[in-house]
């Protein structure tokens, strides 16, 4: 184990995993419709973007989302800006919620995230129907906020794990 | 409370406007840059259209490559389901096909006599189909759409058909050169003029967000008027994009209008993109 984190590669890889992984969800669209099971979707990139900017922002710059963003909106199929204004009205949030807490809470953070979602996909909602006229399903939004709302603490636990390993490594190579 | 007050516009300030080490754009810069990126998408010059075209293609591309993992998953999951009930499936179509060669042998015969009555009215219909390969299939909450190898370099148009062997599964709704973006019937924004057989009701299908297309626009029709339980959907040939007949879905008259597609949108691989025109028309 020790051999690996010495690896300049995998160093790399690790500390640019957050990035690589919100590139591969929005170029993939994680959805897990195929499943089957109806309704069934959650934001997978909001849980990412609002982990990242909150507790270590230094792993997932603002112009990246921004480009995550326009990636997103092409791959879904709606109109170019939509989705990075969302991503980065959630990191606004993160970030006033950095400025203002002086040590996390895992709870507080749980529930400030049900506000942000409710908030950025009410703005996407909007934009979609009265700007764009757009036809949207506003119960697939509601469970969409409700999943990703649920799923938060089970991302939380893996995407700290990754963090304690980025920042271990980065006291390793201090 | 005057500080409270200025704690929070401090707090805002720093969240807007400050930059980690790391960042070189403000949040605020990057925020004006995506509304000032939706005003410009909302309108239609020529650069912009050029620049979203080369973008869509690279990303199209892109996102194809990038979900090669996920479609190789979904293929198992589907292979996995058809293995399990393939004693089930099996004992179906034998029944179908022993009913289909007697629809068969019935359909050939009305296809004959309806192309030589359309020749003496002069309403033959010519069509052209491109065959084209599904990119990306994102069933997604949001948008029902699925994206296609084929784009003005083929002579995709906007409006075109889509069709799955011989169902109706939506129409072109953006080109690029290489490619190009179907709508499915699924998606809400969704509306195609069809009749109901074998009354010719006319109709307009319209999709729901689901995998269920539902009836709207149409005069009621008693249930006593109908013979059969289920009514089987096809395209009006309203509007003159679509041939008319092209098979839709099914409807159960107990359904409340809800219309099952003949086609799974969720396992489009290859599909035709096709054109018609009437006898007249040049």
């Amino acid at each position: 184990m020790s051999s690996l984190n010495k690896s300049s590669f995998s160093r790399i890889l690790l500390s640019y995993l957050p990035l690589i992984i919100l590139f591969f969800s929005v170029f993939n669209e994680f959805d897990f419709n195929y499943l089957k099971l109806d309704y069934f979707a959650f934001n997978f990139v909001h849980l990412l973007i609002f982990f990242w900017t909150l507790r270590n922002p230094d792993q997932l710059g603002y112009l990246a989302i921004f480009f995550a963003g326009l990636i997103n909106d092409v791959v879904v199929g709606i109109p170019i800006g939509i989705s990075s204004f969302c991503y980065l009205i959630l990191c606004s949030v993160t970030a006033y919620i950095r400025n203002i807490t002086l040590t996390p809470n895992f709870m507080k953070d749980w529930i400030s995230l049900l506000f942000t979602i409710l908030l950025i996909n009410s703005i996407q909602v909007i934009i979609l129907d009265l700007v764009f006229l757009i036809k949207v399903d506003y119960t697939n939004y509601l469970i969409n906020s409700g999943f990703t709302f649920l799923f938060y603490p089970i991302f939380f636990v893996i995407f700290n794990f990754l963090n304690g390993r980025i920042s271990y490594q980065k006291n390793d190579q201090i | 409370m005057a500080t409270g007050r200025d704690d929070f516009i401090i707090a805002i300030r720093s969240a807007f406007l400050k930059k980690k080490d790391k960042q070189k754009f403000s949040l605020l810069t990057l925020i004006f840059l995506s509304i000032f990126v939706i005003v410009l998408s909302n309108f239609n010059f020529k650069a912009i259209q050029f620049v979203k075209l080369g973008i869509n293609e690279v990303i199209y591309r892109s996102s194809y490559i990038a979900s090669i993992p996920e479609n190789k998953l979904k293929e198992i999951n589907s292979k996995l389901k058809s293995h399990i009930s393939l004693y089930e499936n099996h004992q179906k179509k034998l029944i179908e096909v022993e009913n289909s060669y007697q629809l068969k042998l019935q359909n050939e015969f009305l296809t004959s006599e309806n192309e030589r009555l359309r020749e003496l009215l002069d309403e033959s219909i010519n069509s052209q189909e491109i065959f084209a390969k599904v990119l990306i299939d994102k069933d997604s909450p949001y948008l029902k759409s699925v994206v296609l190898n084929k784009g003005t370099k083929d002579k995709v148009k906007i409006g075109m058909a889509v069709i799955d062997g011989a169902y109706l599964v939506g129409q072109i709704i953006e080109i690029n050169y290489t490619n190009s973006r179907a709508l499915l019937l699924s998606d809400l924004n969704s509306k195609i003029p069809s009749v109901l057989a074998p009354n010719d009701v006319q109709t307009v299908v319209s999709g729901t967000g689901k995998n269920y297309g539902i009836i709207e626009h149409t005069q009621y029709v008693s249930k006593k008027d109908i013979n059969e339980k289920e009514r089987v959907v096809y395209t009006s040939g309203l509007g003159g994009l679509f041939k008319p007949g092209i098979p839709i879905g099914k409807m159960n008259i107990n359904s409340n209008g809800v219309v099952n597609f003949f086609s799974d949108f969720t396992q489009l691989s290859y599909v035709k993109i096709v054109s018609y025109k009437s006898g007249g028309e040049e």
